[in-house]
């Protein structure tokens, strides 16, 4: 199987003040194309931290992170977003949607940095929309929507633009079971079907059974690597 | 264009703040339009094409100063004199004090370097013939409810008769109808009555003039005239000051009232303000949607674009609510010069202001922009999504 991911040898180091604190101690990873992976640990162990590198929102302190071939840990501000723009899709724990968008408008969002016309761009988020089972909530704004569906435009916003990633950061964190159960499902067939590499922050460990590898993480290290 | 509709979204995100902005932003720029068509009209009197042929000499000391009346005779004398006439403040009230006119007493001949007053031949005559007879203003007259054979008592402020009393009596000969648009409200209230029969009745002007007015054949010519002019008083007890009636009249206007300093500082307290205002309103439109523009950070979108897209808001907020307070300033216009009773005629919105709104709308919004456009380019979107 293709890498998609390669990390090799990277620390993270925040410095607060005075205080220098290292969030990650020389991780080495590699994900394969088309893995869902679920990364698991207890509160501040780095989980977040490695998936805002891999992500390309922040950048290391030491080693180097290989995503689709395309180094990104030394790329600079403007290039690291434009790479964002055209290869990852976020999906974050408290959705993070526009309130005053309607879901259409949302989703439309990344597409607004491609040069695709105004009926292009709706065309493919109203696909998006129904892919996540939201066609009929195109017109709605996020405060006439459930948490659960809140999710599924952000996972349709996040797929939109058809990018080789996605990165879920707790994305069940602030729902119910049954809401939670359905967006993994939407996960887990975007993985399957549609071929999305899926990387996963979770501190559920039923919603870690959706992916087919589980990585933990403890004060900054890799210590188990589980395959579903 | 793209963006327009995040733009706009993101203005109005919260409407209630923003429209209240908008509404104190439409108030400024309403005042600024009201200020602004007071300052041209102000700047603009005396500003009519045949303005440009007169000259007024007045006393180089003050304004209240006279001038001898023999001083006529030699300026008629100059080269490029065509026409030389005189006027004396009145200072009448009608009435009230508070109605105050604009009374002239005037030589025979002055309506000749005036053509843009225009008064019938049957009632210039009957003018000429009338010892007590005034020429009104067509606006002063309906302001009134003069009409030509009235007989109206008026009050001079400054000057009696020989009795010591301050009352006249004149009678109406004409009515003085404007031919020339600009300077229609000046004309439109003034009063003219002999300076003949002023200079005999009131013992304090004997045989001086206010100032006068010269018309030259050749407006080319006009600075050598005024030149000249001034000379023929050179170190004697009343020296003269001769310039074009337009220069005249904003010196008038300045020992009146110095208009443009005053809209300036009225309006400058007003957009400081409003700066303020809307500065505190950006910045706090920001702030609170922090966490959006990381997520429009993390979806891809550069530092540079989030900065364009806070200061396009800003644009529009100053734009929108700038555009409709001048717009709405066009109809209450005719509104001031009502209130002020014709006195001066506020024209319409000039493109030159129009050009000044802008502009000013554009630094405004730049100014207040900035700010927060620069934090929303150098957001971190890490610290951000964590709500650090």
């Amino acid at each position: 199987m293709t890498q998609l991911i390669q990390i090799r040898d990277v620390s993270k180091i925040y410095e607060r003040g005075r205080q220098k604190v290292e969030v990650l101690h020389h991780i080495d990873l590699d994900v394969a194309q088309g893995q869902f992976l679920a990364l698991m640990g207890p509160s501040g162990s780095g989980k977040t931290t490695l998936l805002n590198l891999i992500g390309g929102l922040d950048s290391p302190t030491g080693g180097s992170i290989t995503v689709g071939g395309q180094r990104i840990d030394n790329l600079g501000a403007g290039a690291l977003a434009k790479w964002r723009a055209s290869q990852v899709g976020f999906v974050f724990q408290f959705y993070n949607l526009m309130p005053m968008l309607s879901a259409q408008r949302n989703v439309e969002l990344p597409l607004l940095l491609t040069k695709l016309s105004g009926a292009e761009r709706k065309k493919r988020a109203a696909i998006a929309l129904a892919l996540v089972g939201l066609a009929d909530r195109a017109s709605h704004k996020p405060t006439e929507l459930s948490g659960g569906q809140q999710q599924r435009v952000s996972i349709a916003r996040a797929i939109v633009s058809d990018p080789t990633l996605l990165v879920c950061d707790e994305p069940t964190g602030d729902l119910d079971r049954q809401s939670a159960e359905d967006v993994l499902a939407l996960l887990r067939a975007l993985n399957r079907d549609h071929g999305k590499t899926i990387l996963m922050v979770t501190h559920d460990p039923k919603a870690a059974e959706y992916a087919n590898q589980t990585l933990h993480l403890d004060k900054g290290t890799l210590v188990e690597q589980a395959a579903a | 264009m793209k963006y327009l509709h995040l733009i706009w979204a993101s203005l109005f995100r919260r409407k209630t703040r923003t429209i209240l902005t908008l509404v104190s932003i439409v108030a400024a720029f309403l005042l600024f339009g009201l200020l602004d068509a007071v300052r041209t009209s102000f700047a603009e009197a005396g500003q009519s094409a045949n303005g440009a042929q007169r000259l007024q000499t007045g006393s180089r000391l003050s304004f209240i100063q006279t001038l001898p009346q023999s001083l006529g005779a030699r300026i008629q004398q100059v080269p490029g004199v065509k026409t030389v006439t005189y006027a004396n403040w009145f200072g009448g009230a009608y009435q009230d004090p508070h109605n105050q006119v604009f009374s002239f007493a005037v030589a025979p001949n002055y309506l000749d370097v005036y053509p843009e007053m225009s008064v019938s031949e049957g009632e210039r005559k009957a003018f000429a013939a009338a010892r007590t007879g005034v020429l009104v203003g067509e606006g002063l007259a309906k302001r009134f409810g003069w009409k030509v054979g009235d007989r109206i008592p008026m009050q001079s402020t400054i000057f009696p008769d020989k009795s010591g009393s301050k009352n006249w009596v004149f009678d109406v000969s004409g009515i003085i109808h404007t031919t020339d648009t600009k300077s229609a409200g000046w004309f439109d209230q003034m009063m003219l009555l002999h300076w003949a029969y002023f200079d005999d009745t009131t013992p304090y002007n004997r045989g001086q003039a206010g100032w006068y007015v010269t018309q030259v054949a050749d407006v080319n010519q006009a600075d050598r005239v005024a030149k000249a002019i001034d000379a023929l008083s050179a170190n004697s007890d009343h020296e003269t000051r001769t310039q074009t009636e337009q220069a005249a009249t904003a010196s008038w206007m300045k020992q009146f009232a110095n208009v443009g300093l005053i809209v300036t500082s009225v309006m400058g307290a007003v957009f400081f303000t409003l700066m303020l205002l809307s500065g505190n309103t950006m910045m706090q439109a920001v702030r609170e949607r922090t966490n959006e523009l990381a997520v429009l950070k993390t979806i891809g979108f550069s530092g540079t674009s989030l900065m364009a897209m806070v200061l396009a808001e800003s644009v529009m907020l100053l734009v929108l609510g700038g555009v409709i307070g001048i717009l709405l300033a066009e109809p209450l216009i005719p509104l001031i010069s009502k209130a002020l009773r014709g006195m001066i005629a506020p024209s319409p919105v000039s493109l030159a202001s129009w050009a000044e709104g802008i502009g000013l709308m554009l630094a405004i919004a730049a100014l207040v922009g900035a700010l927060p456009a620069w934090r929303a380019m150098r957001l971190n979107i890490v610290d951000a999504l964590a709500r650090r």
